[in-house]
């Protein structure tokens, strides 16, 4: 099943919906305004009765797959449950109907809830200071970098690399990039930790920082982190913690505690805001006090129990949002920390990791496992031992979303070949989770008994598998300006294009 | 479980963990039922003010406008809110054609060719714009022209310093200037010549960036009209509530030129086996996943969800009824503007310019009126010389369609008594 795009629906004979009329005496746009500063036709919006947008949307709703519905093993996204009453907080009226311009006094509750949530913060992962503006994870990481760079610039030295293992995320070098560093790959070693031997060797003078996550995404402790910790201070470079695995050990330990300097946080992964599809999310960073005067502007500040923001802070690097960051996000964010508590996170974080040896031993017969056990929050298998069937990890995974299951990350880390990432999360039972490995299994069976007929799933999905090298193609033709076939967007066929054009114009109240 | 992995205890699985990091227990309180926790976020949010909707002439890049109920109850359905980016395409349809009508819908609206899947807010929209300018025609000053938001332009800073950016403000563009950054109307409400600048651009060579208020779009020249290569802007008025500043939702349009450095994700067609159309992620090796330090930027997250609420809310109104809204908040805007104007010592901060429904008024000790409407229960204007020393006194207004005639004559009781 498919559904037509809302322009494809759109009938002209659609009324707009009942608004308020103006009821004043005020000129109208064209009475005051030069024709050449008007819009000459009204945009090509689609036009549908509400009735027709909400079943539109409800079809729409009815394609996707979602963490409401069923298991999502996507590693290194820690897909867990979000709980409802996260959405009840964020939408109380006294939050939601805040103007982030109104005077301090009248938000002293909101400036709490940021100074209780930057609290909680520091206290899970062993920092002085948090800045909650960041927007997302990849943008905690760039501010973070940002007042590294700042730091040595305060200093007086020229550090102008930024180390990141093979195995990082693709957000860590291109953050590093953005925020004008250059990148220097440190070699992950046989075990698949980072090699000892190879960071000392990239590490010198030059060097700004090391960014690292731990667990790293293979999902094994990095064993020697206090000793990587030394190796890198001692040259004076700063140690980053991407905390995307931080739902590995909440109350377990803390990246402060290994001699991190800064920290990102996903509020989206470890503390349950919704994922919506791709953001908002929510990336505040921690840092230690050698940081703290280079912290994004405004910070919160509390004295005698009255709240305000600083914005005098003269060695900030400035501001990287609007406002105050995502402040609905930050909402659900402290929701989840105060219902959860000390206890609670600590609990989450140990579920979390006996979930995932649990899997990784249920499919470890079936699937290679590059790396020695236990490991953390999620493993990563790896395809390769299907490899003489023809069968690789997107196959795998094609084949999981037929069987209900969305599919695991597949093709990362870049340093496993055919690998298929698994984090299961503490929200899933031990039923799911043996549902799943049951899948896995069904699917390596089928695999080697008939190789070819998983390269034709999914079937059961609204459509199967797209064809994305043409669709790459076509748009290339397109910016090429080989055709005019946009492929990035719905246009009007031509024909109709013109109809409705003459229309509007009549129709048009201009 | 712990069987099945064949170990004894759960500090088995802990064994990589140095002894010496291991904590006790975290330093936060135990644990609340629902009840109580619902009961001490709700204190916390009922030691804020709210101002009522109608009652709030205060703007500055947030602004109060009628939300349908439909775009909620889309954007609460959990099968949007709790599904992740959509990488595999097959299982997360829904998600992925929603983006790309929102995406046709902005590209309709700027009158340009391609917009992206959304951005974090209207400030890093701006940066990031100059970013692909800077890229784009190898030049490293970008010009910042009349009262663009001030918070945008402080980002577009400590953006712009990671990649050796100059921001200069002036109206004058050189050989130097990547890109020349105006938006329309401005941070006051005023409309700038957006013609103009962009030629101002093109003549040395330069993009044009328009920064644009998305409901504007129904009234005034779209940028594609006066041919800007770049269209950003925040999309808060279409369907988000203020929320003390966000999750709000920035986009980005260009020209077919253009589309290759832009940031972020983009959704296609793409066609399976059987010839049915679907959707997927486009143009990947712009991206961060594919191309690492290489990428257009390191956006990984954008606001899908936000981007959703504005898709609902932009079919819900329609071209005439987005229209509509534009038009009553114009005139109600230019009724206060002018019953304003009469009060004693009040005046147009810039009485030769147009606006739209934001305006700046010279007003007469203007922090004590702004606290007197406050303790009348009405957000006054904004105060703006905060940022713009040259503005002392100067208060921007703001009008929509919220605000109804009776709460007009509240405000202006209030000013009179």
């Amino acid at each position: 099943m498919t559904e037509p795009l809302s322009f494809e629906l759109s009938r002209p004979a659609v009324d707009p919906p009942r608004l308020p009329e103006a009821e004043v005496g005020g000129p109208a746009p064209s009475d005051v305004l030069g024709r050449d500063v008007l819009r000459a036709r009204p945009p090509g919006l689609p036009r549908l009765s509400e009735p027709e947008i909400m079943r539109h949307y409800s079809r729409l709703a009815s394609l996707n797959y979602s963490i409401s519905e069923n298991f999502y093993p996507l590693g290194s996204c820690t897909m867990k449950y979000n709980p409802v009453v996260n959405e009840t907080a964020a939408a109380l009226p006294g939050f939601a109907g805040l103007h982030p311009y109104q005077d301090e006094d009248s938000v002293q509750g909101a400036l709490e809830l940021m100074w209780r949530l930057e609290q909680a913060l520091c206290a899970i992962v062993g920092v002085e200071r948090v800045t909650l503006q960041p927007a997302a994870g990849a943008h905690g990481e760039w501010t973070a970098l940002r007042m590294i760079a700042a730091f040595h610039d305060s200093r007086e030295e020229n550090r102008t690399e930024v180390l990141v293992p093979d195995s990082a995320h693709g957000t860590n070098p291109a953050s590093a990039a953005l925020s004008g560093f250059q990148v220097v790959e440190v070699r992950s070693g046989e075990d698949g930790r980072i090699s000892l031997a190879d960071l000392e060797s990239k590490l010198s003078p030059r060097t700004a920082a090391l960014m690292l996550t731990n667990p790293n995404t293979l999902g094994l402790f990095e064993r020697e982190i206090l000793d990587i910790a030394e190796m890198v201070h001692a040259t004076g470079a700063m140690l980053y913690y991407d905390g995307a695995n931080l739902n590995a050990f909440m109350g377990i330990c803390r990246p402060g505690d290994m001699g991190f300097d800064a920290v990102h946080m996903n509020l989206h992964k470890t503390f349950t805001t919704p994922h919506g599809g791709g953001g908002p999310g929510a990336g505040p960073v921690g840092v230690k006090a050698e940081l703290v005067p280079f912290l994004p502007s405004p910070t919160v500040e509390r004295t005698n129990g009255h709240l305000m923001f600083d914005f005098k802070r003269p060695q900030s690097i400035g501001r990287v949002r609007s406002f105050y960051g995502n402040f609905g996000m930050l909402v659900r964010a402290y929701t989840y920390i105060l219902a959860m508590g000390g206890d609670g996170l600590s609990q989450a974080s140990q579920d979390a990791v006996l979930s995932a040896n649990y899997l990784r031993k249920l499919v470890e017969g079936d699937l290679d496992m590059p790396h020695e056990g236990p490991c953390m929050h999620e493993f990563v298998a790896s395809a390769q031992n299907l490899h003489e069937g023809g069968v690789r990890a997107l196959d795998i995974a094609k084949a999981l979303l037929d069987r209900e299951f969305y599919a695991p990350t597949v093709y990362f880390p870049l340093v496993v070949p055919e690998a298929i990432m698994v984090e299961p999360t503490e929200t899933e039972s031990k039923a799911t989770l043996d549902a799943f490995a049951g899948a896995i299994k069904d699917i390596v069976a089928q695999a080697k008994a008939d190789p070819q007929s998983l390269h034709g799933e999914p079937t059961k999905l609204p459509v199967g598998r797209l064809d994305e090298v043409t669709a790459a193609r076509r748009i290339n033709a397109y910016l090429q300006g080989l055709s005019e076939d946009p492929v990035l967007r719905w246009k009007a066929p031509i024909e109709a294009a013109e109809t409705v054009a003459e229309k509007t114009l009549q129709e048009s109240p201009c | 479980m712990l069987e099945t992995i064949g170990v004894r205890s759960m500090n088995d699985l802990l064994v990589d963990i140095p002894q010496s990091l291991r904590l006790d227990s975290l330093q936060l309180p135990n644990g609340l039922s629902e009840f109580e926790t619902m009961a001490e976020v709700a204190a916390l949010a009922g030691r804020n003010r709210v101002y009522p909707d109608r009652l709030t002439f205060r703007g500055g890049g947030v602004y109060r406008r009628f939300i349908p109920a439909a775009v909620s109850a889309v954007t609460s359905k959990p099968e949007f809110y709790t599904a992740y980016t959509p990488y595999q395409a097959e299982a997360s349809q829904g998600t992925l054609q929603a983006i790309f009508e929102f995406q046709t819908l902005i590209a309709e609206l700027t009158a340009l060719d391609v917009s992206n899947a959304s951005l974090y807010d209207g400030a890093t929209a701006v940066a990031e714009a100059a970013m692909m300018a800077f890229v784009h025609t190898g030049r490293n000053e970008v010009l910042v022209s009349g009262y663009v938001h001030p918070e945008y332009v402080q980002v577009l800073r400590a953006f712009g310093e990671g990649r050796g950016i100059k921001v200069r403000k002036g109206t004058e563009p050189n050989k130097k200037t990547a890109a020349v950054i105006f938006q329309q109307p401005d941070f006051l409400g005023l409309l700038v010549d957006a013609k103009q600048l962009t030629q101002s651009a093109h003549d040395v060579g330069a993009l044009a960036i328009a920064c644009v208020d998305p409901i504007s779009l129904a009234i005034l020249a779209p940028p594609g009209e006066y041919a800007a290569d770049i269209a950003v802007g925040e999309g808060q008025q279409l369907g988000l509530s203020p929320s003390f500043g966000g999750p709000h939702v920035g986009f980005i349009a260009c020209r077919r030129e253009l589309v290759r450095k832009l940031p972020g994700r983009l959704v296609g067609t793409a066609h399976d086996a059987q010839g049915r159309r679907g959707f997927v992620l486009a143009l990947a090796a712009r991206e961060q996943h594919i191309r690492r330090e290489k990428a257009t930027s390191n956006i990984c997250t954008n606001h899908s969800l936000c981007a959703l609420a504005a898709a609902v809310y932009l079919t819900y109104m329609g071209p005439y009824g987005l229209r509509q809204i534009a038009d009553v908040s114009f005139r109600r805007a230019h009724s206060l503007a002018e019953r304003l104007r009469r009060l004693p010592g009040w005046e147009p901060a810039f009485p030769e310019r147009q606006f739209l429904n934001e305006f700046p008024v010279r007003v007469p000790k203007a922090p004590a009126v702004v606290r007197k409407l406050a303790r009348k229960g009405i957000l006054g204007g904004l105060d703006v010389s905060r940022w713009f020393r040259e503005l002392k006194g100067v208060l921007t207004f703001t009008c929509t369609e919220v605000n109804d005639p009776r709460a007009l004559d509240e405000l202006m009781a209030v000013l009179e008594s």
